[in-house]
């Protein structure tokens, strides 16, 4: 793996750019493997990475149906932020946090993390009571979060609009410092680069039609589209196609699989400094440094695998944002897209051991699983390596379903990811 | 945009007349103070999650407000049936076979 700096940048360039090595090799299923990882997104290729850094499996192939960061990696609006409510999941979005921070030495790839700021918007009371809530409890855990009068949340953000007969007048809002947005494909490829280098195989068009169990009802392997591949452990990091891994391993998931949808706008110079949220009327935008407005939407209302999603739901979000920011009314769309995004029934994730001998499972991020990247992918590899959580996701566990020590964020209000 | 199939008006409208209510054929226990633990699970929060033909629950809101059944592909979005709520759930494959 050739090392990046600026020493490497002179030579390449001194030599017409001709020289540079591919990032990692396109490689084909070895018979067997200590740990099999289904889905090569961020969440995936970063628990291979994890497993071979810090506790040396490096016999580790990490599969994917199509191309890798091809899913919702490579398809969310790369907002990162940890200002949730309850201790275990500002715990697990604040470890997350923390490894954002130096992700871009730790891997040599520059994933352009930048902390820009988040910024929640409150349109009515309830809004005011929950965010300040949201505040406090923030700060009582340690995680960046302060509360701004409408005019400091224009100051920061100055297309918006804090007129008082907007329809849905901004009445504060809540803002994470620390938060900000990371360039998306660049932590797939980061994390698959490091990996690589590492011995991990990557493993791409493969998809995995079953997961096998042996007699004893433990898992034996996975059957590939390339054949079976023996493995010691299978860690399922599938997104919204969990249910469907899962179901043929005979473990059924409190999962429904929704589309969720995003667009970006023709680029323009710099207008945006930061990441605006609203979930009251269901806008999420930021800019990106290519200078195209990102923006996000809610999910479709029913469960689906298409990747595509209704255009009522575009036509509502960009109402939403010409009302927050008359200064875009005339902005002119590019492209839209849809993910498929796994939803539990409490909002939280599932990250943990699974009933069965040597199946592990990470899913359940719902609309928000992009920020958690590094945090779900290091303490995946620690269960994977230690069949046992690490304390951070020891209280999401699948259980959690059957004993009612649920995670309930979807209660806790203003919980749009 | 989804064109959905009321049973109810008899008409095919667009999809932001609708609700969708989830899953559909889940009934409610019979005798819910006599289910375990794991019971209580499967009935509250495990679903079927179809990738393919799905039964699914839908509401036409902005219209008759009723409830009704519908199968859909979950992979092309197309609806195979819409039926009225209360029937019992078709089998596709005697649907497929007879066409």
């Amino acid at each position: 793996m050739t090392h990046f700096s600026a020493m490497s940048l002179l030579r390449n360039a001194l030599t017409g750019h001709k020289n540079w090595r591919e990032q990692w090799p396109d490689s084909q299923p070895k018979a067997e493997y200590d740990v099999v990882i289904v889905g090569a997104g961020g969440h995936g290729l970063g628990a291979a990475y994890y497993l071979a850094k810090e506790h040396g499996i490096t016999n580790v192939a990490v599969i994917d149906k199509g191309w890798l960061g091809g899913g919702n990696t490579g398809r969310n609006t790369t907002i990162i932020r940890s200002n949730y409510l309850y201790d275990e999941s500002a715990r697990l979005y604040d470890h997350a946090l923390d490894l954002w921070e130096n992700l871009s030495q730790e891997l040599n790839y520059n994933v352009m993390y930048s902390k820009r700021g988040v910024m929640m918007l409150a349109h009515n009371v309830h809004d005011v009571q929950s965010f300040q809530r949201h505040v406090h409890s923030n700060r009582l855990n340690g995680v960046d979060n302060r509360w701004l009068t409408k005019e400091e949340a224009k100051a920061f953000c100055p297309p918006l609009n804090i007129s008082p007969d907007a329809r849905y007048p901004v009445m504060g809002a809540a803002l994470q410092m620390r938060a900000g947005t990371a360039r998306h494909d660049a932590v797939a490829w980061g994390y698959a680069r490091a990996a690589a280098a590492r011995g991990v195989d990557i493993i791409q068009n493969c998809p995995v039609i079953a997961i096998r169990r042996g007699p004893d009802g433990s898992v034996q392997g996975v059957d590939t589209a390339k054949g079976f591949i023996k493995a010691k452990k299978v860690a399922v990091s599938a997104a919204g196609n969990t249910s469907v891994v899962m179901d043929s391993a005979g473990v059924r998931m409190p999962l429904e699989s929704f589309p969720l949808q995003a667009l970006v706008s023709e680029p323009v110079k710099p207008i945006f400094p930061c990441v605006v949220m609203s979930n009251t009327v269901h806008a999420y935008i930021s800019q990106s440094d290519k200078g195209e407005l990102v923006i996000g939407s809610g999910t479709d209302q029913y469960t689906s695998y298409s990747q595509r999603g209704g255009l009522p739901l575009i036509e509502h979000t960009v109402a939403a944002i010409c009302e927050v920011f008359p200064i875009f009314n005339r902005m002119r769309m590019l492209r839209k897209w849809g993910g498929i995004v796994d939803v539990t029934p409490d909002r939280s994730a599932i990250l943990g051991k699974t009933p069965v001998e040597g199946l592990y499972v990470n899913c359940g991020w719902g609309t928000g699983g992009f920020k958690a990247t590094p945090g779900a992918a290091h303490t995946l590899a620690w269960t994977v390596a230690k069949d046992e959580p690490h304390p951070i996701n020891a209280p999401f566990t699948l259980e959690r379903f059957t004993t009612g020590r649920l995670i309930d964020e979807a209660a806790a209000a203003a919980v749009a990811h | 945009m989804l064109l959905i199939h009321c049973p109810y008006c008899d008409e095919t409208l667009p999809e932001s007349e609708f609700a969708y209510a989830g899953e559909a054929h889940i009934n409610r226990p019979a005798d819910p103070s006599a289910l375990s633990d794991e019971e209580w699970r499967d009935y509250l929060f495990i679903r079927t999650n179809a990738r393919g033909p799905h039964y699914e629950r839908w509401r036409h809101i902005h219209g008759c407000g009723r409830f009704f059944n519908a199968v859909r592909d979950t992979v092309s979005d197309r609806f195979l049936m819409t039926y009225e709520a209360g029937e019992a759930r078709p089998d596709l494959t005697v649907k497929e076979a007879a066409e």
